[in-house]
């Protein structure tokens, strides 16, 4: 056995890998979250790269990061700041000082310490003197040099072997919190098994690390983070955008329907795309349109023939689809559009996250334009949601607008996996030949959602389309019919509020402040008026899902509190919409456009200080 | 939909008539497109519950209102996706999108090439009448250079799309030209199509009463038309003319208009027509013939046989579904790295 000379015990601890967009960084991220998660600790993670594939190397703008939160107890956050810092070169230190907690641990590759270096990040000196980090635990390892004298003997070229300094800086993270290194090397394994040059030396330079960590454990104290206390069950991983995905495919398979998506690449959107085109062993369909227009009306065809049918984007993608959004909307037809948003406007930032295209999917479109508009909140419950999103198109036969965020797609969590004999059932509503005409506006009396026939029925053949339509499906101008209509699709998409449940409130039901939050922000919210709770403060919160609908029992539980304040990362686009809906409160904002999610200690801050005014 | 027919498909072209009136123009040249569909139709075999009718806008695209068989109009230049997509999901149906100059090249160009390139099973039908009439006469993609129109008040200083060098261009397998009045070319052309595996791209030279008549009239009037276009018909040689004395030959790599019994040429100089060619080259050509040095072509130029999107997607099902092991969403959310508590 090893011997610790300082072991610390903690709830939890933040680790942030970061280093030139092509060091590796997302992966060693993502392998260290998922040796975790099996060691049985609860973990959130959170990506954080720049969108060019290869920024200029050494620059604070070329810094690629990957935050995971590991925990005994539940994580809601990837944590506001880092206990552990992995930093490939000076650019990473600059770009994280201020996420760096008290008395942090900064693991540093010292050989890329050069003068060069550090003046290319921005600094004239001493980086760790500049920005006031010299009281952090620093461990310097000369991981350009020890990566190469360990692979001295190897006939890999000198590229490949600068390429495996990764492995040697996560092997020493792994020493440092005594984690196992079995689920890794059976990722290189397979990963490299074709080329066994590569996965020799990552795993020989994994465990140079390992034992490098070992040998200088005098210098930082090591973490042990006990597993989390969680509900029995059978665990994994997800990301929000793998989630999302296995949702839609859970709804066809329950609705007894072919899923068919249609999209665009489009960061960070892309991943749903990519991962239901893999998905043809469980009959999905995928095309990659000529663009977004294209990928939203191949879904518009493939639902009018029968399918589940599926568009995914991300903001300037969402606008190039809002015409033929508009077409699912008057045609009627079951449509789930997937929103994952990034900072915006334009192109914006396209790799970062933000909360800003909610206008945009309520109101987005020419005409009187209801939708249905959800969001999800955490990256696993993407999976239900997007379940719900389907469900809810198919029985009203409504369009669904569901979004999710950069920060939920990337992110991770662990995932009690649940049983599709558990889900609920979809009904689908379909038309039949009857000795009565078949007509295609002819509504469910309390859903309003009419029936559905598709092409190959045989005597339901019958035309629809962009033009306003009677009943019977024949254009009409008639000054009446087109406002019966209007208020025909308004009322339906009104209707869905009986699929929504009501409002949980985080908390009592009454109190001095309620902290209300919509999709993503969710677990940055609980985590903070949690730890108010705790420390005496009246404060709730509670998270909207459904946002058009939106939950019956909104005003009522508005009602229970002295203040009311809509924390999102936009400039206060719901905030504005519940002055809309539930004119009779005050609404205090609190926002935040930086293309990151809120820290926890932002919305206390925020809260503290308005239970403060009078 | 009352009036159905039993299933032995003894149709006539009005089981294929809808309840709609017919409200394009009088003397609009889609009124005869639509009823020599409708013939060619009732003459196919083929349950009329199987057919979809597509469009986007524009007049060609009101067509979809006057079958009386499944039909979605959709948004202006869209209707390739939106039929794509109508095709992948439900691969049994016949799909057939209604499109004019304007919606499929200018809005819609896009995804006029990228269909023809993927070579799905889709029936496109392109009513060219070079100018926009729904709009009320502006100039299209295929309008002639200098064209005087609303917004070309001192003639239009475009270049204009040729729609069968196009179509080859973005690897078209099937294309064919028809004039609206000739009904029966366009029944041949329609059946052939509708019987083609893969994108069957139809232009119909059309005529716009209101905005641009008598655009086509060299190729369309009594007097002129017999020497001015030339029918292709596969295996048959490339004769035309009022008293079919001219033919095509190749000279020098390019086509070449001869007289016969002028210069030594007889018919046996003609070229034989081979729409089954898989090298684009002489199609190509052969479309891309226009007045007033050579006849317009007519007939199907271009048809060859090659696998379809559809027919890849559905192979490439197969294929993953017999190799994957996961069968259902739980064996799916149960793969990979999976732990218990």
């Amino acid at each position: 056995m090893e011997k610790r000379f300082k072991v610390i015990e903690k709830d939890d601890v933040v680790i942030r890998f970061s280093g030139d967009s092509g060091d590796g960084m997302q992966l060693t991220g993502t392998l260290f979250s998922t040796t975790s998660a099996l060691f049985g600790n609860d973990i959130s993670t959170f990506p954080d790269y720049p969108s060019e594939i290869r920024a200029p190397q050494g620059t604070v703008g070329g810094v690629s990061g990957f935050q995971v939160h590991i925990g005994h107890k539940q994580v809601n956050t990837p944590g506001d700041y880092a206990d552990v810092l992995v930093a490939m070169n000076p650019a990473a230190v600059r770009a994280n000082a201020r996420y760096l907690a008290k008395g942090s641990t900064i693991i540093y590759d010292s050989d890329s310490f050069t003068e060069k270096q550090i003046l290319r990040a921005g600094y004239n000196s001493d980086p760790f003197i500049e920005d006031k980090l010299d009281g952090m635990h620093l461990i310097a390892a000369p991981i350009t040099t020890l990566v190469k004298e360990a692979l001295k003997d190897s006939e890999l070229d000198p590229k490949s072997i600068l390429r495996t300094k990764n492995m040697f800086a996560l092997g020493m993270v792994y020493w440092l919190f005594d984690s196992k290194l079995n689920y890794t090397e059976d990722f290189i394994e397979e990963k490299f098994g074709k080329k066994p040059l590569i996965a020799e030396a990552n795993s020989k330079v994994l465990r140079a690390g390992y034992y490098y960590a070992e040998t200088i454990q005098a210098i930082a104290p090591s973490y042990r983070v006990s597993p989390a206390k969680i509900e029995k069950g059978t665990y994994r991983n997800i990301n929000g955008n793998q989630a999302t995905s296995w949702g839609l495919l859970a709804a066809a398979e329950k609705a007894g329907l072919k899923l068919f998506i249609g999209s665009y690449p489009i960061t960070p959107a892309t991943g749903i795309l990519e991962e239901l085109a893999l998905r043809k062993d469980l009959g999905a369909k995928s095309l990659q349109a000529e663009d977004e227009i294209a990928g939203i009306c191949s879904a518009i065809g493939a639902s009018f023939a029968g399918s589940l049918a599926v568009t995914s984007t991300s903001g300037p993608g969402f606008a190039l689809k809002s015409e033929a959004l508009n077409l699912a909307v008057m045609t009627e037809l079951p449509l789930v559009v997937i929103n994952v948003q990034r900072g915006g406007p334009s192109t914006g930032l396209p790799t970062k996250t933000e909360q800003a295209d909610l206008w945009q999917a309520l109101y987005g479109r020419n005409g009187e334009s209801p939708v249905v508009v959800m969001a999800a909140g955490t990256p696993s419950d993407c999976f239900h949601y997007a379940f719900r999103a389907a469900k809810i198109a198919l029985e009203y036969m409504t369009p669904v607008v569901l979004l999710t965020d950069s920060y939920l797609a990337n992110g991770s969590e662990p995932w009690k996996i649940p049983s599709m004999s558990d889900m609920p059932s979809i009904k689908v509503p379909w038309a039949e030949k009857t000795e009565t005409e078949y007509l295609p506006y002819d509504r469910d009396p309390v859903k309003h959602s009419r029936k559905w026939a598709v092409p190959g029925m045989e005597g339901l053949e019958h035309r629809i389309g962009g033009l306003e339509k009677t009943i019977r499906g024949s254009v009409s101008y008639t000054p009446e019919n087109h406002e019966y209509m209007v208020k025909m699709r308004e009322e339906k998409v009104e209707a869905v509020v009986a699929e929504v449940p009501d409002l949980k409130v985080a908390g009592d039901k009454s109190g001095d402040l309620l902290v209300i939050g919509w999709g993503s922000s969710h677990g940055h919210i609980v985590t903070a008026v949690t730890e108010l709770q705790e420390e005496g403060y009246k404060v709730s919160a509670v998270n909207f899902n459904y946002i058009r609908p939106l939950p019956k029992n909104t005003a009522q539980v508005f009602r229970g509190f002295k203040k009311l304040v809509v924390c999102e990362l936009n400039l206060g686009q719901f905030a504005n919409y519940l002055r809309i809906k539930h004119q009779k409160f005050t609404y205090h904002q609190y926002n935040k456009v930086q293309g990151l999610p809120f820290t926890v200690r932002e919305i206390k801050d925020y809260c503290i200080k308005l239970l403060e005014e009078k | 939909m009352a009036e159905t027919t039993t299933h032995e498909n003894h149709y006539v072209a009005k089981d294929f008539k809808s309840d709609q009136e017919v409200r394009w123009c009088p003397g609009c040249g889609d009124h005869g497109i639509l009823s020599s569909l409708q013939k060619a139709l009732a003459e196919l075999d083929i349950p009329k519950e199987k057919y979809v009718f597509v469009s986007g806008i524009g007049c060609s695209s009101r067509l979809p209102y006057y079958m009386n068989t499944y039909g979605f109009h959709g948004i202006h230049g869209r209707a390739a996706p939106i039929a794509t997509g109508i095709k992948i999901a439900n691969p049994d149906l016949m799909v057939w999108m209604m499109t004019g100059d304007g919606d499929a090249l200018a809005i819609g160009g896009n995804h006029f090439i990228h269909t023809i390139r993927r070579n799905i099973d889709i029936k496109i039908i392109l009513f060219n009448n070079e100018i926009y009439g729904l709009t009320k006469g502006q100039y299209s993609p295929t309008s002639k250079k200098g064209l005087v129109t609303k917004t070309s008040p001192y003639g239009t200083i475009e270049e204009s799309f040729k729609i069968g060098e196009l179509t080859i261009g973005a690897s078209g397998r099937f294309f064919a030209r028809t004039v609206d009045y000739n009904l029966q070319l366009s029944n041949e052309v329609y059946k052939e199509a509708a019987l083609f595996s893969g994108t069957a791209m139809v232009e119909v030279i059309q005529n716009c009463v209101i905005f641009n008549d008598g655009a086509h009239d060299l190729i369309t009037n009594k007097e002129t038309r017999d020497d001015n276009t030339l029918v292709l018909r596969h295996g048959e040689p490339m004769i035309f003319g009022k008293n079919r004395d001219k033919g095509i030959t190749l000279e020098n790599l390019k086509l070449k208009v001869i007289k016969f019994g002028e210069n030594g040429y007889t018919e046996k100089d003609a070229l034989v027509h081979d729409a089954h060619e898989p090298n684009p080259g002489i199609h190509y050509r052969l479309a891309g013939m226009h007045l007033p040095e050579y006849p317009v072509s007519l007939g199907v130029i271009r048809s060859i046989k090659d696998h379809t999107y559809d027919e890849a997607m559905r192979d490439q099902h197969v294929r993953v579904q017999e190799a994957s092991k996961i069968k259902s969403v739980d064996e799916l959310l149960n793969s990979g790295a999976t732990w218990k508590k």
